[in-house]
């Protein structure tokens, strides 16, 4: 494996294991290349080695095995204090006993670095994030809101190239979580830093990445820009998680010409894109998203996939409605519908028919 | 929106104001939460607020003077210290009534001890002149009264011409002679109209007439003292003890008279009553600023050392995972499990000279076999003793606050750059210092006031004030300079407490949480 590094990798994680317990890996086989300036979000559900993976970034683990390179130099051996990589930690680690000031002149001040250049840059990163009038207040005299901002200046102030956020606003209320994900994602443009940063709401992955790497099990799921991942998800993993999907159970029968052939478990017979799927006999879950699905015969294109369903639930929800069907014998199957004009109010126990176009419809992994 | 404008006071749904119903319900609270502390607070009143301000009610309280020699005192009243000259004839009167009616009520080798604390041999002076005060020459009063009214010679006179208004008022001296003599009687189950009479009630009469009473009762108008010869009192007292005709004695007792003194807190801080005041003890004397001196000291290195040990293992506690932490929290508790005076007894054995450390140091060749260290009854023994016994309250508080430090602090200090030295010492030991200060002030005030270790392996120079304390209240039974230590000692610790307020801010004292 004498492989030099990528030429424009700027973080590189290559075949990365951790365990902590010499039983489990809680990391197997990670590899990841990120280039500068790369936004990169770490999404996928408690417990899938998120922080982890962080961690040993940072340099607070070790990997087991395998190579983590910064910038082309490995830095397995290199202690946390000297990797200079700025760290904004889920519940901010803003030092209680040290004003806002203190709090971000203390990086610099562990570079030696003269008074006054320290006065000049604390300033300029408190003004960054708008809490120029705050310096002289503890962390315990702010809102989380305004915690979360000093402890993104901190990370920032020593002027490193490398951010890593852990869950950053995770404590906020949805509001103020918008109002900093635009902040945090303004700030890290202008000031062309590489960021991996570990979330697992996928609405603030979506909107702030550059690209998401899904986790699940240790591994990375699908490593891909937002709208890559939300349309075309490579597992059922991925489009169960990213988004509101529906799924329904079958069985291939063929596949040619890049499209499957799938028999829905209650005989109806479907026409597929084939994403995991290899060969017919293989048992697979359709996936189709919400959206995707019409029942208003007037919007359905030319060659759209047509079958019948049967009415459970409507649920007015302003801007949309949200429609829970029978389908194919699946009770949990939604569409959802933009509230036009023309568009039908339906009830519960009305039998309709919906319809999608093939390509909408992939056919991934069963498991 | 109605309410805003409604401009009379609130009022609850009965119709009371909601003020007042607010109050009730308050109070009820109060009072319910009071109920619930009150055995506590009753438990803690009766049997230790109660003693201790009594206790150092005494180290100002100086009664036992002006009760047992209430005529000396009055008559010593207008002598003047320091004319170098032992007190008129009058006070050496008074003194042998005051001393004649000490004596039977056991009371004037008390008043010795009081007074031998402030100059010594004034002890041995009222034991031997209560033994002679009885055989002095005043029988030639009672022998020459009764001659001249033989009557006066029957107890049942007496105590009936002490009822009359007319004789108490013109004799006051012999009235107030008797009603002492008569109390002191009575309490012995006595009755003051059968009991033989003593001379003293003779002398007090004489002295009466004496100094120009003319009672009009039949039985004492016709008394004439004026052939009678006066008794040489200050002879007597001489002859018993020639200590009577120094005047420092005398002024002893005058500087001591009153109800309340400040003489056992001079004395504690090595002072004593002057001619002009307050003024230093010699230099021989001195001895408590000394032990206090040595006693804070002493705790303020038995503090330091106990955060020295104590840092470490706390922080190790507070970092192990929980099972491991589990077991060295064992063996922090350990010693609270075995008897204090073990623990002590235990130092003593390594400490001394054919000791386990000494023996050791002896095998191993560090230390010649002729000169094996003293390292017990001394300030070192105390020292080590005292900081292994005192090591768990200070291990304890800083386990609880340093629990509470998440790691994230010393990892994102890390992160910024800090090396694993600043880190700690900028980020992680600051936050610890509540719980430095809380384990500080328990141990700080927990050693100034230790007893039982300086004892047993204090020495001569390893002994705190509390030793000294003990001595009094057990030993010497001087409880007014205990007293006035033990308040010395209390305000000392309050000060420090206030100092330490003042400085470093209470709510910065944490035990937990
Ligand atoms: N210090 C540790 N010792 C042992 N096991 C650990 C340790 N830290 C994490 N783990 C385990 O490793 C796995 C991954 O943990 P990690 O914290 O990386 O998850 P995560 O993806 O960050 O989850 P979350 O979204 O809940 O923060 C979990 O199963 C966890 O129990
Ligand atoms: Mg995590």
């Amino acid at each position: 494996m004498a492989k030099t590094s990528n030429s424009d990798a700027f973080v590189e994680f290559e075949r990365v294991q951790k365990s902590y317990d010499g039983e489990n890996l809680v990391v197997k086989d990670l590899n990841l290349i990120m280039p500068k300036g790369e936004f990169l979000t770490m999404l996928g559900p408690s417990g899938s080695g998120k922080t982890t993976c962080l961690m040993m970034l940072a340099g607070f683990e070790t990997a087991t095995h395998g190579d983590i390179r910064l910038d082309g130099t490995s830095i397995n051996n290199i202690p946390p204090h000297k990797r200079g990589i700025g760290m904004v930690f889920q519940n901010y680690a803003l030092f209680p006993h040290m004003t806002v000031a203190e709090n971000l002149a203390f990086p610099l001040e562990v570079r030696k670095m003269g008074k006054s250049e320290r006065e000049a840059k604390v300033k300029r990163a408190l003004d960054m994030v708008q809490m120029g009038a705050f310096g002289g207040r503890r962390p315990a005299q702010l809102s989380g809101g305004q915690q979360q901002r000093i402890a993104l200046a901190r990370a920032l102030v020593f002027e490193a190239e490398l951010v890593l956020m852990d869950e950053p606003l995770g404590a906020l209320d949805k509001q103020l979580r918008e109002h900093m994900q635009f902040e945090i994602k303004r700030i890290a443009d202008n000031l062309g830093i590489t960021v991996v940063y570990v979330t697992h709401d996928q609405t603030e992955a979506l909107t702030m990445s550059d690209r998401v790497a899904v986790f699940d099990d240790g591994r990375i799921q699908q490593l891909a820009p937002p709208d890559q991942l939300y349309e075309e998800p490579e597992n059922s993993f991925v489009a169960q998680f990213i988004g509101e999907n529906n799924t329904l159970e079958g069985v291939i029968k063929g596949i040619n010409n890049g499209v499957a052939v799938v028999e829905l478990d209650d005989g109806e017979l479907i026409d597929c894109k084939p994403i995991n799927v290899s060969k017919a006999g293989e048992r697979t879950r359709v996936s189709i998203r919400p959206e995707r699905v019409e029942y208003n015969k007037s919007r359905l294109q030319e060659g759209a996939h047509t079958l019948k369903a049967e009415v459970l639930e409507f649920i007015y929800m302003g801007d949309i409605f949200r429609t829970r069907l029978r389908v194919a014998g699946n009770d949990e199957f939604i569409i959802k519908t933009r509230n036009a004009p023309d568009q039908e109010r339906l009830q519960p126990g009305q039998q309709i028919e919906i319809g999608w176009m093939p390509e909408d419809c992939r056919a991934l992994d069963a498991t | 929106m109605s309410d805003t404008t409604n401009s009379g006071p609130m009022l609850a749904a009965d119709g009371t104001p909601l003020k007042r119903s607010l109050a009730r319900a308050l109070r009820r609270q109060k009072i319910r939460a009071l109920a619930l502390i009150a055995p506590l607070l009753i438990f803690v009143l009766v049997t230790f607020i109660a003693p201790i301000a009594d206790m150092l009610f005494r180290s100002v309280e100086n009664q036992i003077v002006s009760e047992t020699l209430p005529e000396t005192v009055e008559a010593l009243a207008d002598w003047d210290s320091d004319s170098g000259e032992i007190p008129p004839d009058k006070v050496f009167e008074a003194l042998y009534i005051d001393l004649v009616i000490a004596e039977a009520e056991k009371k004037h080798t008390r008043l010795g001890t009081r007074l031998n604390y402030e100059k010594t041999g004034v002890s041995s002076l009222f034991r031997k002149s209560g033994r002679r005060v009885g055989r002095f020459d005043t029988d030639e009063y009672t022998d020459a009264l009764t001659e001249q009214n033989p009557d006066l010679g029957a107890p049942a006179t007496w105590a009936a011409m002490m009822e009359d208004s007319s004789v108490r008022s013109s004799l006051p001296l012999t009235t107030r002679t008797w009603d002492r003599w008569a109390a002191y009687l009575i309490s012995d189950g006595e009755n003051p109209a059968e009991e033989k009479l003593e001379d003293v009630l003779f002398a007090a009469l004489y002295f009466d007439l004496r100094d120009g009473a003319s009672p009009s009762d039949p039985r004492l108008s016709s008394l004439d003292v004026s052939n009678i010869e006066p008794v040489d009192l200050p002879a007597s007292f001489a002859d018993a003890d020639k200590d009577w005709l120094d005047p420092s004695v005398w002024k002893t007792i005058q500087v001591y008279s009153p109800n309340y003194t400040s003489g056992y807190f001079l004395n504690a801080v090595d002072m004593q009553k002057g001619p002009d005041g307050a003024e230093a003890r010699p230099e021989n004397q001195q001895i408590y600023i000394m032990l206090f001196q040595r006693t804070l000291f002493m705790s303020l290195v038995i503090t330091v050392s106990c955060i020295a040990l104590g840092y470490p293992v706390a922080w190790l506690l507070a970092n192990l995972p929980a099972r491991t932490a589990n077991m060295l929290m064992i063996l922090v508790l350990l010693p609270f499990w075995t008897s204090l005076l073990v623990r002590t007894s235990a130092w003593k054995v390594m400490l001394q000279q054919q000791g386990v450390i000494n023996d050791t140091l002896v095998w191993l060749g560090l230390v010649a076999d002729d000169s094996r260290l003293v390292m017990i009854n001394n300030q070192f023994g105390t020292i080590v003793a005292m900081t292994h016994i005192l090591l768990p309250f200070m291990i304890l508080p800083l386990y609880s606050v340093m629990q509470t430090i998440p790691e994230t602090y010393l990892r994102a200090a890390k992160s910024l750059g800090a090396t694993n030295w600043t880190a700690f010492w900028r980020v992680y030991f600051p936050q610890s210092v509540p719980g430095i200060g809380a384990g500080s002030i328990l141990v700080f005030i927990l050693s100034i006031g230790y007893y039982i270790t300086p004892e047993i392996v204090g020495g001569t120079t390893g002994t705190f004030i509390s030793n000294r304390i003990a001595y009094h209240i057990s030993s010497s039974l001087n409880w007014g300079l205990a007293a006035a230590l033990g308040s010395i000692l209390l305000a000392v610790v309050l000060l420090l407490y206030w100092c330490y307020d003042r400085i470093v801010g209470i709510d910065n004292v944490k035990l937990g949480g």
